[in-house]
């Protein structure tokens, strides 16, 4: 378990999805895939989680809900697009309440596709951010600590 | 081997004014509510409620202008709210006495009444 | 008298994977009134009829739920079929069967975990979560789909099982039987669960009956209403009795899901053995004109597909009432009286499908 360092905890909200992909996300935390051996755990606070990992497209009701999900999570974070709703809007793309992919709202870092998306697939999405997300603590770190040394030189 | 099950569905149409009376006839008779939907055909809307008694389908039928305001039949069917809210948010079908009125924020659209012909884009 | 207060309760919730909120009045820590708001995930694709063809359309119905796709596809082509008079081959309605009750299978399993999670029983969340993953097994084996199959279509369905599948799928059931048999056992006389559930969120019969409740929160109460009854698909030929349970509380809803698993591995067992040979779809020409009012039971209750097709290529309209909407009024009528503590059970144990509710 090489590129697993931490323990990165997850929050998973539905946009707009069929549930197709919700139980397939939940699935992955079930003994088959068990991905909470991994230390991967879902959580239900937004201010406890690295992971933002959204089902289904974004729709007018639950823009202002997904953009407050996502600014209440700590930084570093990475979000995780689980089917092709949250991609593109999917087969529903042409309804007249959805506005489209994830990325409309929030920036997005991977995306898992597929209709359902299988909990192999999702879980390899996963390890995709954490790798992402490592790279983004180091930025952070570097950037504090070269303030933190331009602070002591003045 | 039997065939395939086609079930008898019996379609009457109500005038507005009588449909409270028909509902009421039809709590009375023991039916429980199994939907309300509506359909546009045309700048007038088509409002189906259903019903059904022991595998009994029976279905009211009412049509309706655009501005026509419809009576709520939750006072009999205290569960109609969430058809009626369906039909004043997705339609834009006046419906008045609801028991529990969401005033159009049941189902939030991003256009306002959808489905609606006359009204498309909100008043 | 105590002070109101008002608490929201979602739309992200720990407790629920879709988003529902509700406004809960409270007295100290009891609810003494509930207002759901809906829309979270509203996409309305009951208007994609008129972008997409009567036969492209039966993809967009399977996704208005993931959990109940099967038997959604179901009614929506059984809908067409009784509009255009199209006669299903007898081997394509068992295979429906079959299929359906598949469905209804991993739907509860994933219910029961989901509710023990509710509970704060997670053990039993994760083994019922297992114990599903054998019948999502079936459905990729014979569909290609875990969650969402894609094989029913208007005039039959898309794919075949062999014999040699049959036979498999019917040795494996009596093991899977006793595994159902076991966990329903924690279920229905474990102390603790009994101790959450017993005499929570009660529905009078009464009260189902007027509110328009579906499926095992109706059956739940003590009413025995069950679309199989009528007998679509092959369940006319099987013989079907509804599953009711008395008591109206938490613990006759889950026992009523309980039930029904055996009920359901018994449906299938029977299909298999009265599996008719022939062929399992027909040619459709032409497009519907007329309507229908297209019933079917999903695991979550009675399902309404109304159908209007005007003899053109794209239906007029469809209108889709799912279970889930139909238990609102009910779960309302439930929530006074409980403990705020309590709102999570009650609120899953009409077994809330948001995604079907919302459409």
């Amino acid at each position: 378990m090489t590129f697993l360092k931490r323990s990165p905890w997850i929050l998973h909200y539905d946009a707009s999805s069929c549930n197709g992909c919700d139980i397939e996300v939940l699935a992955c935390l079930t003994p088959l895939y068990d991905v909470e051996r991994f230390g991967i755990i879902n959580t239900g606070n937004p201010k406890h989680a690295d992971i933002l990992l959204i089902t289904g497209g974004i729709n007018s009701q639950n823009r202002p809900v997904v953009r407050n999900l996502y600014e209440q999570m700590p930084e570093p974070k990475v979000v995780i697009a689980v089917g092709v709703c949250a991609a593109t809007g999917g087969i529903f793309r042409e309804c007249y309440n959805i506005v489209g992919g994830i990325d409309k709202v929030i920036p997005v870092d991977v995306y898992v596709p597929g209709c359902a998306a299988r909990p192999e697939q999702i879980i390899d999405g996963v390890v995709k951010a954490l790798a992402i997300l490592e790279e983004k603590r180091e930025k952070m770190t570097g950037e504090a600590r070269h303030a933190a040394e331009a602070g002591e030189s003045t | 081997m039997t065939v395939m099950v086609k079930e008898e569905q019996t379609t009457t149409s109500v005038a507005l004014e009588d449909l409270i009376r028909e509902v009421e006839g039809l709590h009375a008779d023991g039916y429980r509510l199994v939907q309300i939907g509506c359909t546009d055909i045309g700048g007038a809307y088509e409002i189906n409620y259903s019903f059904d008694k022991d595998y009994q389908f029976r279905n009211l039928r009412l049509t309706v202008g655009p501005e026509e305001e419809v009576p709520s039949i939750s006072g009999i069917y205290w569960g109609a709210f969430v058809y009626e809210n369906e039909l004043h948010d997705l339609f834009g079908i006046p419906v008045t006495g609801i028991n529990i009125d969401f005033k159009g924020t049941f189902i939030k659209t991003a256009e306002k009444y959808p489905f609606s012909v006359t009204r498309r884009g909100g008043d | 008298m105590p002070e109101r207060i008002i608490v929201p309760f979602g739309p992200q919730h720990p407790v629920l994977p879709e988003p529902i909120h509700l406004d809960l009045v409270l007295e100290d820590e009891k609810v003494v009134d509930a207002v759901p708001s809906i829309g979270y995930i509203h996409r309305g694709l009951e208007q994609l009829v008129q972008k997409r063809e009567y036969t492209e359309y039966v993809y967009v119905t399977e996704r208005i739920c993931g959990i109940c796709s099967f038997i959604h596809a179901l009614c929506y082509c059984q809908g067409v079929e009784h509009i255009m008079e199209i006669e299903v081959p007898d081997r394509a309605r068992y295979l429906r069967t079959i299929w359906s009750e598949c469905s209804r299978l991993h739907s509860h399993l994933l219910w029961l975990g989901l509710f023990a999670d509710g509970m704060g029983f997670e053990n039993l969340f994760m083994r019922s979560w297992q114990l599903r993953e054998s019948v999502l097994d079936v459905l990729e084996d014979t569909t290609g789909g875990r969650v969402i199959q894609g094989t029913c279509k208007v005039g039959g369905v898309r794919r075949d099982i062999d014999q040699e599948k049959l036979d498999e799928m019917h040795r494996a059931l009596d093991p899977f039987e006793e595994e159902c048999r076991d966990l329903g056992d924690v279920f229905l006389n474990d102390e603790t669960v009994k101790y959450r559930l017993r005499g929570l969120g009660v529905l009078s019969k009464d009260d189902a009956y007027n509110l328009g409740a579906a499926g095992p929160t109706l059956r739940g109460s003590g009413v025995a209403v069950d679309l199989r009854e009528t007998g679509y698909a092959a369940y006319g030929d099987l013989g079907f009795k509804p599953v009711v349970e008395t008591a109206g509380d938490c613990y006759a809803r889950c026992a009523v899901r309980v039930r029904e698993l055996s009920s359901s591995i018994d449906l299938i067992r029977r299909a298999i053995d009265a599996m008719p040979q022939g062929p399992i779809d027909v040619k459709v020409k032409g497009a519907p004109d007329g309507e229908y009012f297209s019933r079917a039971e999903q695991p979550r209750g009675e399902v309404v597909h109304y159908l209007r097709g005007d003899g053109t290529k794209h239906l007029a309209r469809a209108r889709i009432r799912t279970p889930t909407l139909a238990n609102i009024p009910a779960l309302v009528k439930m929530l006074p009286g409980v403990q705020l503590a309590d709102v999570p059970v009650v609120v899953l144990s009409i077994d809330p499908c948001i995604s079907c509710a919302e459409r």
